[in-house]
C-alpha cells in the first residue's frame, strides 16, 4: 500500500524555505503559479510561456553567476519538451545548479491529459542516462527537505523528480510582464547598471 | 596582409566578441562556425557551451542575461526554424537582447537541395518575429556587422541575427 503522494504547493513551499539568496526559475504552467506562492521574489524569473526552455534558463543563469545556487522548478510536461538540455547540463556540469520537476503526471494547465511519465517515461533514469549521476524520484515532504538542504548544500548538477497529487492549487499569479520581471530580477541581482 | 581573408575573420570575431563583452557562446555546430567554435573552446576566459538543439540556446542567453551575463547563440540555418516559438515566448516577451550569429545554407550554389526550403525561409522567419535580420556577405563585413548588431542588442534593443552568407563561408575553399 503506498502512501499518498504529497500536494504540489507543499513541496515548493518546502524547497523554497529559508532561501536564502537562491535564485529560481519556474517553469511555464502550473510551477510558475507554485513558486508565487511560496512568496513572490524579484529573484523568481518566473516563465510565463516558452515552454521546455526552463533549464536552459536556469543552465545560463548558474554560468553567469556562479556564486550562487540556482534552482529550476519545472514540471513533467514542460520538461519533457526540453529532454535535450539535460544533455547539455550534463556536458556542462554547472555545479550550481539544481533542477526539480514537480511531476503530477498531467497537463495541468490543458485539461490535465496524462503526460508521459503516466504512461512510460521515468525522468530520473532520463536525467541519469543524459549524464547526471545524482538524479532521484522523491515521493514524501520528508525527502523533499533533505533534497532543500542539498541544493543550499551539495555541488551539482542535482536533479530530482518529486511525484506529486494531481490537482492544482488556487491560482497565485506573478507579474505577467516580462521586461518588468527581467528588469526586476537584473536589480536584485546588481546587474542592472551600465547595460 | 597576405594571411587568407577567411581564417582571418574569425579569429578577429572571437576577440571582436570578447571585446563587446561577450563571453558565453553557445552553440550547435556547424562547419562554417567550426575555428570561432574552436577558439571558444580553447579560452578559459570564455564558456563555450555546446546545446542539442538551437532552441536551447535562447534559453541560455536569456538565463545568462538575468544573471548579467552577455551571450552569443551560433547556428547554422536550418537552427533557426528551431528557435521560433522561444525567440517570440522569451526573448521578445521579456524585451531581451539576443544576438544570432548564422551560417547560411541553401543560398549560394547550395548541393543539397534539402536545404533550401529553411535556408530561404530564415530572414523572413525572423523577421515576423520581431528580429532585426543583418547581413555580411563578404568576409570583410562579418566584424562590422557583428560589433553592429551587438551594439543594438545589448543596449537595450531587439533580438538581432547576423546572417553570414554562404558564399562567405564558401571563401574557406577558395583560400586553401
Amino acid at each position: 500500500m503506498s502512501t499518498a503522494l504529497p500536494e504540489r504547493r507543499a513541496v515548493v513551499a518546502a524547497l523554497l524555505a529559508a532561501r536564502g539568496d537562491l535564485l529560481v526559475v519556474s517553469g511555464l504552467g502550473g510551477t510558475t503559479w507554485d513558486v508565487a506562492a511560496a512568496g513572490d521574489d524579484p529573484a523568481n524569473a518566473y516563465l510565463w510561456g516558452a515552454m521546455g526552455l526552463a533549464v536552459p534558463t536556469g543552465l545560463g543563469l548558474a554560468l553567469a553567476q556562479p556564486a550562487r545556487r540556482v534552482l529550476v522548478v519545472t514540471g513533467d510536461g514542460e520538461m519533457l519538451m526540453g529532454l535535450g538540455s539535460l544533455a547539455t547540463v550534463a556536458r556542462a556540469r554547472p555545479a550550481n545548479l539544481a533542477i526539480v520537476v514537480i511531476d503530477n503526471e498531467r497537463y495541468g494547465e490543458t485539461g490535465g491529459q496524462r503526460t508521459h511519465t503516466a504512461a512510460a517515461t521515468d525522468l530520473a533514469a532520463v536525467a541519469r542516462g543524459a549524464g547526471l549521476a545524482a538524479s532521484e524520484t522523491l515521493r514524501d515532504l520528508a525527502a523533499v527537505t533533505a533534497l532543500r538542504a542539498r541544493i543550499h548544500g551539495s555541488d551539482g548538477p542535482l536533479f530530482a523528480v518529486v511525484k506529486v497529487a494531481p490537482g492544482n492549487g488556487p491560482m497565485v499569479l506573478p507579474p505577467r510582464d516580462g521586461a518588468l520581471l527581467q528588469h526586476r530580477f537584473r536589480a536584485a541581482l546588481g546587474v542592472d547598471q551600465g547595460d | 596582409m597576405n594571411a587568407p581573408v577567411a581564417d582571418d575573420w574569425r579569429e578577429a570575431l572571437h576577440e571582436s566578441l570578447k571585446a563587446s563583452g561577450i563571453d558565453l557562446v553557445a552553440y550547435v555546430p556547424d562547419a562554417g562556425h567550426q575555428r570561432l567554435i574552436e577558439l571558444a573552446e580553447a579560452d578559459p576566459a570564455v564558456a563555450a557551451v555546446a546545446l542539442t538543439s538551437e532552441e536551447e540556446g535562447i534559453g541560455l542567453a536569456a538565463g545568462a542575461w538575468l544573471g548579467g551575463r552577455r551571450a552569443v547563440v551560433l547556428m547554422q540555418s536550418s537552427g533557426v526554424g528551431n528557435c521560433v516559438n522561444a525567440i517570440a515566448s522569451l526573448s521578445r516577451a521579456c524585451s531581451l537582447p539576443l544576438l544570432l550569429l548564422v551560417t547560411m545554407r541553401g543560398e549560394w550554389g547550395e548541393g543539397n537541395p534539402w536545404q533550401v526550403p529553411m535556408g530561404q525561409a530564415v530572414a523572413p522567419v525572423l523577421e515576423a518575429l520581431g528580429v532585426v535580420v543583418l547581413r555580411a556577405d563578404a568576409a570583410a563585413d562579418v566584424l562590422p556587422v557583428v560589433e553592429a548588431a551587438a551594439r543594438m542588442s545589448f543596449a537595450g534593443g531587439p533580438p538581432v541575427a547576423v546572417l553570414i552568407g554562404q558564399r562567405v563561408i564558401g571563401a574557406k575553399v577558395f583560400a586553401r
